[in-house]
């Protein structure tokens, strides 16, 4: 994946697929530690401990790793080429949490990317999932939440076409404002 | 742009309460792994913003998840009552933009993208 943001849709897939009804994630850039934190966690239908050891087990995904899947192994990769880590903590009919670390000035890190266009594709394609979002940046945030802007335009969904035009605006106007400090 | 401006999108939007039942077509973009690194959400972009272009509000779109031809990613399905499901492959935003017109708009299938 070229962008962290495409690895976060990707993660993001495994809630919903997991019958989550509320998603949150959170990217934080922390120049001074140097460190990017992403965390995604959800309230789905979660994991066993035995399914988490093999997941994060390289033994298991370099031999087969379509028998455990593809999305999670990638983003530990990813992470580990650039002096970070994926954890996962995921409790059985409670929920699962996803725990990834970058180094901010690695090399090789992939750019963060269009978390914008991430988020928008999430909100659009669940209308049903509540969105909890939050970029935080050296101290300056950005923060979208689902319920909230549903709440406050009186409606149950977010995403007609048209809707889907202003929400991406809304986003994009977000992040940008977060990125020009 | 303030949350506040987000209510112009609301002011008469007829499709903002669509049932999944009431639409006239159902696009499911293909969100697994496979999917999401080859663009699928790009193609998700092209789609929703012609079918705002259009002004088409009878139609639903949702995500599924691989469907099981990572070679032809990225991909959607176009479903509709009593019909085989249309299953499009290759795609570009380009495309989808054709597909809109054509199939979502038109009502007819462009052969050549489907897999
Ligand atoms: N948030 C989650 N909740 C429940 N199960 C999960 C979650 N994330 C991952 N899993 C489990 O781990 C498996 C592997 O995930 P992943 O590496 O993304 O591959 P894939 O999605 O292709 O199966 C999933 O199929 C699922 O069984
Ligand atoms: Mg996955």
């Amino acid at each position: 994946m070229e962008e962290l943001a495409l690895h976060i849709l990707d993660i993001a897939q495994n809630s919903i697929r997991a019958g989550a009804r509320n998603i949150r994630v959170t990217v934080e850039e922390d120049a001074e530690a140097d460190t990017i934190t992403i965390v995604i966690t959800d309230d789905g239908s979660g994991m066993g401990e035995e399914t988490v050891k093999r997941l994060l087990d390289p033994f298991f995904t370099t031999r087969d790793t379509r028998s455990v899947g593809l999305g999670i192994p990638l983003f530990a990769q990813t992470a580990e080429t650039c002096g970070g880590n994926v954890g996962i903590d995921s409790e059985l009919g409670c929920g699962t949490t996803v725990t990834a670390r970058f180094q901010l000035n690695h090399i090789d890190r992939p750019p963060i990317g269009d978390m914008a266009a991430t988020v928008w594709a999430l909100i659009t394609l669940n209308p049903k999932v509540e969105f909890k979002y939050r970029h935080a940046r050296d101290g300056a945030e950005f923060a979208v939440d689902t319920a909230e802007i549903k709440n406050f335009l009186g409606v149950r969904k977010l995403n007609s076409p048209r809707m889907a035009r202003y929400l991406k605006e809304y986003l994009s106007d977000g992040e940008e404002r977060l990125a020009d400090g | 742009m303030k949350l506040e401006d987000l209510k112009k999108a609301v002011d008469g939007d007829r499709g903002v309460e669509l049932e999944e039942g009431d639409a006239r077509y159902t696009v499911a973009v293909a969100m697994g792994t496979c999917g999401v690194s080859a663009g699928a959400r790009e193609i998700l972009a092209a789609l929703m913003d012609e079918l705002a272009a259009r002004d088409i509000v009878d139609v639903i779109v949702t995500q599924t998840g691989c469907m099981g031809m990572c070679d032809r990613e990225p991909m959607f399905e176009v479903r509709a009552e009593g019909a085989e499901p249309v299953v499009y492959g290759d795609m570009t935003p380009e495309k989808t933009r054709e597909v809109v017109a054509e199939h979502l708009a038109g009502g007819t299938p462009i052969e050549e993208y489907t897999v």
